[in-house]
């Protein structure tokens, strides 16, 4: 008994177009998808206690994504703890939405291994005002329900209040976003850094901090190239295939 | 009734009773104290074997009893988040199975989902099925060597052996499946790579009994031990309330009595909902039932790949995807029970061919930041017991 295997090594290289799901992007086609029991209940619970601090609450798959209003985030915590049974924390982090800066040079053109990355600042879903923001996800234990809270933060001067007095597991999960994006948390008992050591400068997960990997070492699969046996034969100007005589070929 | 001492100096009152016996040492501490001996600072690791890797643990210590404990990580950080934004979505499996190396591809599941979820694509239901019965294979294989190791950090050498040669098992029919006994990389967006080989199911069924004797042999061995059980009833105790806001989850949090599991109570995913499964917790919170709640799972685990196994329909293991892989934009939160606890992956995708942010949220991370509340006030060969209770893989801590 075998079966065909679609993903293995016999894959028909179809075109992109006719197997690529809808092109549009999720934000849109979820807010289509009808509003769950336990989503509508929180989107009221939230609109009803927080009030003017929600900037837009929209649900998001299974959950619910709630954009709120800096001054309103720490409030926005309480109000998940003791009104909406969210008694435990998932994670805080942070997104930097502006766009890895391109590296330039003739290594870069060659490099395929990094993914296309977007070349203009677009929000996800909730909206974002500007290039920094944190973000957090609670859920509850006994309504089985999250939610994912975000807030942007001031481009110049990123801060905002800290949640450990809240849920006391905020802690690490501050301190690692404070030293991987240089975020402030005020009112953290004790911000030092977690992952990176003492001398350390920079902020890693800040999209304009380069992969140091990379910049120490060009990827080398820009000398590699080599064509396939029934493809056609590489760029002339490729150092491989000056050098490579393909034995299959 | 315990003889050793209980956490009871932490900042938060824990709701439980102290027995007496524990009175009796916490007055014993006491005269220490106005004897005014002198503090001492002890480095446990970044080598120490108690540690399962490169965590340090600097314990402040007046005579045998620790008065604060600091976990310094990220002697193993790899700075997998950052990496993603480097990857496509195909290549970041590979990069996730390194997280919680004992089981691997319990890893990819919520990563592989996340992207199928964005993309609109779901895996045929023979993938799904097993997908289940591997992710099950993980969790037996880690919760094995758990059950041994305990042995081997109360002092008790043979468990450890026995742990060791019954993973074996797990690890071989893993093996056999997917290639890779640690890092199977075996999900694909989209389905599996490969079906199950020839004679595959009845090798796993047998397998299931050796997992089943295994667990009858900890029983005795271990649980059912005079010193095994002094050594950690009463032993690093986790009130539920307080384990919740910590983030403790998975198994260490059922061992506190909350009656919270993802496989059951979270999203729906893979073929959970069709199982028949009992989500075991304990009311006692100490290192004692953290290793009950373990052992019954394993079984539990055992059974469900049993049923898989029973009920696994043919058809194939792929659906049709596009040669290459580009995620719509959008971003999901996608969470799984894992092995160690809750492990999930908030994804946002800028509809390229890789992910824009990927947060991993890793289980041991949280489960261990409880450990400077839970050492305050315990004894030191109390902090071995109490990490290898905890259960947590430096790689699932440090990423």
């Amino acid at each position: 008994m075998s079966w065909p295997n679609a993903g293995g090594g016999r894959r028909s290289p179809l075109p992109d177009e006719t197997t690529t799901p809808t092109e549009t992007p999720g934000v849109e086609e979820v807010a289509a998808v009808p509003v769950s029991a336990n989503a509508q209940e929180i989107l009221n619970l939230i609109n009803s206690e927080l009030g003017a601090g929600v900037i837009e609450a929209l649900p998001l798959f299974s959950d619910v994504v709630v954009r709120v209003r800096p001054e309103a985030w720490r409030q926005a915590a309480e109000v998940a703890r003791d009104k909406l049974a969210c008694d435990y924390i998932t994670f805080v982090s942070g997104i930097d939405w502006m766009p890895a800066p391109k590296e330039e040079g003739a290594e870069a053109d060659g490099d395929t291994s990094t993914p296309a990355q977007p070349t203009e600042m677009t929000p996800g879903a909730a909206g974002a005002a500007g290039r920094f923001q944190v973000f957090a996800h609670v859920q509850s234990t006994t309504r089985h329900w999250g939610i994912t809270f975000k807030a942007d933060l001031d481009e110049n001067d990123p801060h905002i209040e800290s949640w450990v007095s809240v849920y006391p597991g905020a802690d690490w999960h501050e301190r690692e976003c404070a030293e991987m994006f240089g975020f402030k948390f005020d009112g953290h008992p004790n911000l030092r850094l977690l992952y990176l050591p003492a001398a350390f400068e920079g902020h890693p997960l800040r999209k304009d901090f380069p992969l140091l990997a990379r910049v120490v070492k060009p990827w080398p699969g820009i000398v590699n190239v080599e064509g396939m046996p029934e493809s056609d034969s590489p760029e002339p100007d490729s150092p491989a295939a000056a050098t490579t005589e393909n034995p299959g070929a | 009734m315990s003889t050793t001492g209980t956490p009871t100096t932490g900042s938060t009152p824990p709701d439980f009773t102290i027995d007496p016996g524990s009175m009796r040492h916490l007055a014993q501490a006491q005269v220490n104290v106005e004897l005014d001996t002198g503090d001492m600072i002890l480095n446990l690791g970044p080598q120490h074997p108690a540690t399962h890797g490169t965590l340090r643990l600097v314990v402040r210590l007046d005579g045998e009893r620790v008065i604060s404990a600091d976990p310094i990580i990220g002697y193993m950080h790899r700075g997998y988040e950052k990496i993603t934004e480097f990857r496509t979505y195909p290549q970041v499996t590979t990069l996730i199975n390194r997280i919680d190396w004992l089981s691997s591809f319990a890893n990819e599941v919520p990563f592989v989902s996340a992207a199928e979820k964005l993309m609109d694509i779901e895996a045929p239901p023979r993938a799904q099925y097993i997908r289940t019965v591997l992710t099950e294979l993980s969790r037996i294989a880690t919760f094995l060597l758990f059950l041994g190791e305990m042995g081997l950090q109360v002092g008790a050498l043979t468990p450890a052996f026995y742990g060791f040669r019954d993973r074996e098992h797990i690890l071989n029919l893993i093996e056999s499946a997917t290639g890779g006994r640690f890092h199977p990389n075996f999900n694909r967006i989209g389905g599996l790579k490969d079906d199950l080989p020839w004679g595959w199911l009845a090798e796993a069924r047998s397998a299931m009994q050796v997992v089943f004797d295994a667990c009858d042999t900890f029983e005795n061995l271990v649980l059912g031990n005079e010193i095994f059980a002094a050594r950690c009833k009463g032993i690093g105790i986790i009130p539920a309330k307080l384990g919740v806001a910590y983030g403790v989850s998975g198994s260490n949090l059922r061992a506190s009595g909350v009656d919270w599991d993802l496989r059951r109570d979270g999203d729906p995913y893979l073929v959970y909902p069709e199982l028949d499964f009992k989500v075991w917790t304990h009311p006692d919170g100490d290192s004692f039932s953290r290793y009950f709640v373990r052992l019954q799972e394993t079984r539990e685990s055992a059974r469900m790949v049993l049923q898989c196994l029973d009920a696994i329909p043919a058809g194939p293991v792929m659906t049709k995807v596009p040669l290459i892989i580009k995620v719509p934009e959008g971003e999901v939160w996608v969470e799984n029970e894992n092995p160690l606890g809750q492990m999930g992956y908030y994804v946002v995708s800028k509809g390229g061919t890789g992910p824009f942010r990927v947060k991993i949220r890793s289980a041991s991370f949280s489960n261990i930041s409880i450990l400077p509340w839970l050492l305050q006030g315990v004894y030191v060969p109390d902090v071995v017991t109490i990490l290898a209770g905890l259960y947590f893989i430096l790689g699932d801590i440090d990423r």
